[in-house]
């Protein structure tokens, strides 16, 4: 790998370990992970609960740091990306703040850094429009559904027009039928705003109908067990057709043998020194 | 009766008027007990005669009244600011909180108003300052226990956010602490209300300038003029109640325009 890369990519993770010190001992989160994501590329991170895919998140989004390794956000370190707002985030939980109106909380990152009087009042404006909340500005978060709170945080994580959105599960809390509506706005909205995604979820089909790869991890220790790429075809729209294609069914059924590959693998073994 | 089976509307009703009910049904006895039953006025005033010395006495009343509410006043803002403050320091250093929750522990036993005596002879007998400073010490105590356990209610995905975006420690301070802890600063100043005024007024017995409420109702009662002691102690009632009221409304008010509605 070049030190000095002609095209920056978003994300890129080389030779990072995680380890946390608990009272039981030392738990390995991540070994050896290497990852990239390029400009514009949406990338999910799919695992069993515990394979770090999470933690590998908050690493790229410097909420954590690694044992060991390098984290680089649009070619600098975590950190400074960080502190230069190269990303926008989402958690699980909207993590809305309640005192403050709809309006008010997308507003927030732009409060604390970024345009201010007219420019912010038309950014919010154009944001609420993009996640459909535009009559909803007024209204405070308790007084909205869970799926309209992860639209409100979305419109918030983009509010500073970043080029990397990280997101971890943001739909993990949210019924079928809402996940559904937010993947294809999700969709939309990262063609509209041509940003890089990387995307924390355990559900199979979500991973496949977003991505531009899927990062299958497996756990104990976090590792990266296969890289899918995801081809629908340069004609075939991400759109709600997609869930009905069979090429759509082929890459889930890739997804699933790759998250069970290794299990299955190890069971076996198990089986043949039984 | 069944007050379940009645609309909103009537059991607001029976909320106001069932206490008033019991409220002059007591008074009725008293006065019946006082003039009729024959108890000594010595031992029990009658309610009427309690009304006459607050008509005969209202300017002394009030003036004593306005005394001892600016003490408690004047201590519930200092002990606030001091809580409040001392709480934001322990809260984001934890040398600050292990110097400070030994004292903050032994003023929470000790009776306050205990100090009066000394206060007082420290400060000088003709000085409010001493029941001022007694006011403030009690106040201090909840406001500073209460805003210390606000500020340590916000979410970690609060944190999370606000560590993303880079922000300074007075910008976390501004938007996320503060807020959330907002609510259990308020209930921490409306507990410190009532106490404000208990110990303003208890202090006054303790010697000092005379004028204020516990300052009368001792020297009425030392000149057996029972029914002008109750008429004051009536003004103090009104005094804490306003108080709590006053304290109760600002809480309401703030967290109706600020819905804190549980962890999100």
């Amino acid at each position: 790998m070049s030190t000095a890369p002609t095209t920056t990519a978003a994300v890129r993770v080389t030779g990072v370990d995680k380890t946390f010190e608990t009272r039981s001992g030392v738990v390995h989160a991540l070994q050896g992970i290497d990852l990239e994501v390029a400009a514009g590329e949406f990338v999910s991170l799919i695992g069993p609960s515990g394979c770090g895919k999470s933690t590998l998140m908050r690493l790229i989004a410097d909420l954590d740091e690694p044992t060991a390794g390098t984290v680089e956000v649009n070619g600098t370190s975590a950190a400074q990306a960080r502190k230069d707002q190269a990303y926008g985030i989402a958690f699980q939980q909207a993590g809305l703040l309640p005192w403050r109106t709809v309006a008010a909380n997308v507003a927030l990152p732009m409060e604390l850094h970024g345009p201010s009087g007219a420019a912010r009042r038309e950014r919010v404006a154009d944001l609420l429009e993009m996640v459909g909340l535009s009559d909803f500005a007024d209204r405070y978060p308790d007084q909205l559904s869970g799926g309209m709170q992860q639209r409100v945080a979305i419109a918030r994580s983009l509010a500073e027009k970043p080029s990397i959105l990280l997101m971890d599960e943001p739909f993990g809390a949210l019924d079928e039928m809402t996940r559904e509506k937010m993947q294809t706005d999700l969709v939309r909205i990262c063609a509209e705003t041509g940003a890089a995604v990387a995307f924390v979820t355990h559900s199979i089909p979500e991973a496949v109908f977003l991505s531009d790869r899927v990062v299958v991890m497996s756990p104990r220790p976090g590792r990266i067990q296969e890289i899918v790429p995801i081809e629908v075809g340069a004609d075939a729209a991400r759109d709600d057709h997609l869930r009905e294609e069979s090429v759509f069914f082929e890459h889930v059924t890739a997804v699933r043998e790759a998250l069970h590959g290794g299990s299955a693998a190890s069971t076996a073994r198990g089986v043949e020194t039984r | 009766m069944s007050v379940a089976t009645l609309s909103p509307r009537g059991e607001t009703t029976v909320r106001i008027v069932a206490p008033v009910t019991v409220g002059l049904l007591v008074l009725g006895i008293w006065q019946f007990l006082v003039t009729v039953v024959g108890v000594s006025d010595y031992l029990l005033p009658s309610p009427a005669s309690i009304v006459e010395e607050l008509v005969a006495f209202w300017p002394s009343i009030v003036s004593a009244t306005v005394i001892t509410g600016t003490n408690a006043l004047i201590g519930l803002v200092v002990g606030t600011v001091l809580g409040v403050g001392l709480a934001a320091l322990a809260a984001r250093w934890r040398a600050v909180d292990d110097m400070s929750a030994p004292i903050v522990a032994a003023l929470a036993v000790i009776p306050i108003v205990a100090l009066a005596p000394v206060l007082n002879s420290m400060f000088g007998a003709d000085s409010q300052f001493g029941r001022q400073a007694i006011a403030a010490l009690a106040s201090f105590v909840p406001v500073f226990i209460n805003t210390l356990r606000g500020f340590r209610q916000t979410l970690p995905v609060h944190r999370d956010l606000m560590r993303a975006y880079a922000a300074s420690g007075g910008q976390v301070f501004r938007t996320v602490t503060l807020p959330t802890a907002l609510p259990f600063v308020l209930t921490g100043i409306r507990i410190a209300s009532s106490l404000a005024v208990i110990s303003a007024l208890v202090a006054e017995y303790f010697g000092g300038p005379r004028g204020g409420l516990g300052g009368l109702i001792s020297t009425s009662a030392a000149s057996s003029a029972y029914a002008r002691a109750w008429a004051y102690v009536v003004a103090s009632i009104a005094l804490g109640l306003l108080f709590y009221l006053v304290t109760l409304g600002i809480e309401r008010l703030v967290l109706r325009r600020i819905p804190t509605g549980g962890a999100r």
